[in-house]
């Protein structure tokens, strides 16, 4: 008998997703821009238009603003849409729906609505779309009260944390690296849930905590394979939620290694990495450092088109090598 | 009584279109809500200018025969959503003043137990899904709302209420196109007001009628004269038969006019006192909708006297319930951000 799990992309995983969540319950559907036939710009409706038919799988006008306000009122008025912004970019054009109402709408009236919606952007660069269609704005809506931001980096949490999201009464934010939609991993079949608000800890390790988020979590546990063989133990933690934040167990990590490195795609400043920085130094594990902080993010640039300007803009296995190898000294 | 009732019948039959669809006791009613919004803006003025309650507000005072007219062929169930000049909407959708003055205070028996304040009183329970602080931001998810009712065939209509000034907002123009293709049941309702805030729609908006525009999205246009009842009344009939039919959206302009100012810093430069006084003197809703009624002996002075003291009564009884109610504990402060879960 073949034990190997099933594997899937990740694009896969969250197609299944999908399906699951609409075959249990008739008020999930779909919204988004060519979603439908054309299956989505990364392919992730794919044919679930053919299974589902147009009104559940429901393409919009090219109308984000539009868009992400039907799906907030149709999600406080019984239905429990999942919305895709073709771009993550692209929440720049539905923003005031995303700040001002679906995460304000419950406590302006006093928890009288939950707002059930849940958002889907494909983020991230490395696709050559330059700088208006790669940013990393997670962090952006991070900042909101109400809402609930994650970014899972497998293809196991991807479909777990969607299914989540879809169960959740309230407004769930999906940052979905494009780079990941092609990477195969193990999904079980059925339903299951990945609870949002914990984080995962990949690898463990004595010398260096690394706290990365999506594609860097990847990253980042290739720089740990590879500084094994200078026998540099290093904890990798996935975030996979960014609102809420697993505090505990990034702080339980630091005390074990006394020494951290944040590592994201999005702009290195006021983000994720700032945040557990600044959690860290106000807890208890900072007594436990024994080094500065290091933060890995992306430069303090719009994504550029060059390919190797656009490498280099965001953060690379050696350079997380580099600066881990760094950090590591004196460890132990 | 089946000839009296024909005999009444016959005598209406020249009437307008509310004096024919409507029984006295409705429309007595419905002077009651017209005063009963009157009479709470201004007790909320009052409040305000004592001290009593902070912030700012939006009065709608003028425009009272607008939302009770749009309001008249609901049911609870059918759905509307709101502005941040919204307390007419609320009212004539059926909400208690007591607890939006206690809102107003701040109060935990407020419709929003003091978290949401004038700009976003809501009442769930009669289908208002909540006035908005953005201009235009509760149009986009009407056509959600809308949407759900098709979707879950509840038969329920969604009416969104707007300001001239929300018609050059995207969320608009996104919204019409939608519900035009999707063919929901919503009704986009811009009472224009003449002013967003100090502009006025002849330097704002490039039609003359913002009812033109739905021409652009493939629905009826309507214009109305937003201060008489029965006018406003007969285009929302018209509109949410349509609606029911599964025929789709139509923008309605139901034009109208504030008295007071946009909020509490307005200081009036925009427009002339005598442009002000000729509509409070000569157009005032409330006193056209009062004269039509006494002159078709649907009401005599007694009865309007006594309706006004009725409001009175509950408008005293509705600030003193909310002086009366308590405030938020401050260690609730986080409540309702999320939802609570097991």
């Amino acid at each position: 008998m073949d034990t190997t799990p099933r594997e899937l992309s990740y694009a896969q995983a969250i197609q299944e997703a999908m399906a699951i969540a609409m075959e249990a319950d008739e008020r999930v559907f779909l919204m988004g821009e060519d979603i439908g036939v054309y299956g989505g710009a990364f392919q992730v409706t794919g044919d679930l238009v053919e299974r589902f038919g147009t009104d559940r799988v429901m393409d919009t006008p090219i109308s984000e603003l539009g868009g992400a306000g039907v799906a907030v009122g149709a999600a406080v008025t019984g239905m429990r849409p999942i919305f895709e912004f073709q771009f993550s970019d692209f929440a720049t054009l539905g923003m005031e729906q995303i700040v001002n109402q679906a995460a304000k709408m419950r406590y302006m009236l006093g928890g009288e609505v939950s707002v059930p919606v849940v958002m889907r952007f494909p983020a991230g660069s490395g696709t050559g779309a330059a700088a208006q269609h790669s940013q990393s704005l997670e962090a952006w809506l991070g900042h909101v009260p109400g809402l609930k931001v994650i970014q899972p980096a497998t293809p196991y949490d991807a479909k777990g944390m969607l299914l989540a999201a879809v169960a959740d009464p309230d407004p769930v934010m999906i940052f979905e690296h494009k780079l990941l939609y092609k990477m195969k991993g193990p999904v079980p079949e059925g339903h299951y849930t990945v609870p949002i608000g914990k984080a995962d800890i990949r690898r463990e390790g004595r010398d260096l905590t690394i706290v990365a988020t999506s594609i860097m979590v990847h990253k980042a546990l290739e720089a740990a394979a590879a500084l094994e063989a200078e026998g540099i133990d290093i904890e990798v933690i996935d975030l996979r939620s960014i609102r809420p934040m697993d505090k505990q167990t990034i702080i339980d990590s630091v005390k074990k290694t006394s020494r951290l490195m944040c590592v994201y795609e999005a702009v290195k400043t006021l983000g994720i990495g700032a945040e557990v920085s600044a959690m860290i130094a106000e807890s208890d594990a900072f007594d436990f450092l024994d080094a500065p902080i290091v933060r890995l993010g992306g430069a303090e640039t719009p994504i550029p088109y060059n390919p190797d300007l656009e490498k280099a803009t965001v953060p690379q296995v050696p350079g997380i090598i580099a600066a881990a190898r760094d950090l590591a000294k004196g460890a132990r | 009584m089946a000839e009296a009732s024909k005999a009444v019948a016959d005598s209406r039959a020249n009437l307008p279109f509310v004096y024919r669809q409507y029984s006295p006791e409705q429309l007595k009613e419905v002077l009651y809500k017209m005063y009963l919004i009157r009479r709470f803006e201004e007790g909320a003025e009052e409040s305000y200018m004592r001290g009593l309650i902070h912030g700012t507000m939006h009065l709608s005072i003028g425009q009272e025969a607008s939302a009770m007219g749009i309001c008249m062929p609901l049911t609870d169930d059918d759905q509307i959503t709101s502005t941040h000049r919204g307390h007419g909407h609320c009212i004539a959708k059926g909400a208690e003043v007591k607890r939006m003055f206690a809102e107003f205070f701040g109060k935990t028996s407020g419709y929003c137990k003091g978290r949401g304040g004038s700009m976003h009183i809501a009442d769930v329970a009669k289908g208002n899904l909540g006035a908005n602080g953005i201009v235009g931001g509760g149009i986009p998810i009407a056509v959600g709302a809308a949407l759900s009712a098709k979707k879950m065939k509840t038969g329920k209509v969604v009416v969104s209420f707007f300001g001239d000034g929300a018609n050059n907002e995207g969320a608009f123009h996104e919204a019409l196109n939608m519900a035009a293709v999707w063919k929901l049941p919503v009704i986009f309702v811009c009472e224009n007001n003449g002013y967003g805030m100090s502009t006025s729609t002849a330097r704002s908006t490039a039609v003359k009628n913002i009812a033109e525009r739905a021409a652009a999205y493939s629905m009826p246009g309507v214009i109305v004269n937003g201060n008489i009842f029965s006018e406003v009344a007969e285009a929302s009939h018209k509109a949410v038969e349509r609606a029911r039919a599964g025929e789709g959206p139509t923008l309605i302009e139901s034009k109208t006019y504030r008295h007071r100012g946009h909020s509490k810093s307005d200081r009036n430069r925009y427009r002339t006192k005598e442009e002000i006084e000729d509509w409070m003197s000569n157009r005032d809703p409330i006193t056209l909708f009062e004269n039509e009624m006494r002159d078709f002996g649907f009401i005599d002075d007694q009865g309007i006297q006594s309706i006004r003291d009725a409001v009175a009564k509950e408008i005293a009884e509705g600030i003193e319930f909310a002086k009366a109610s308590e405030s938020p504990d401050i260690r609730d402060i986080l409540n309702y951000v999320y939802t609570e879960q097991a």
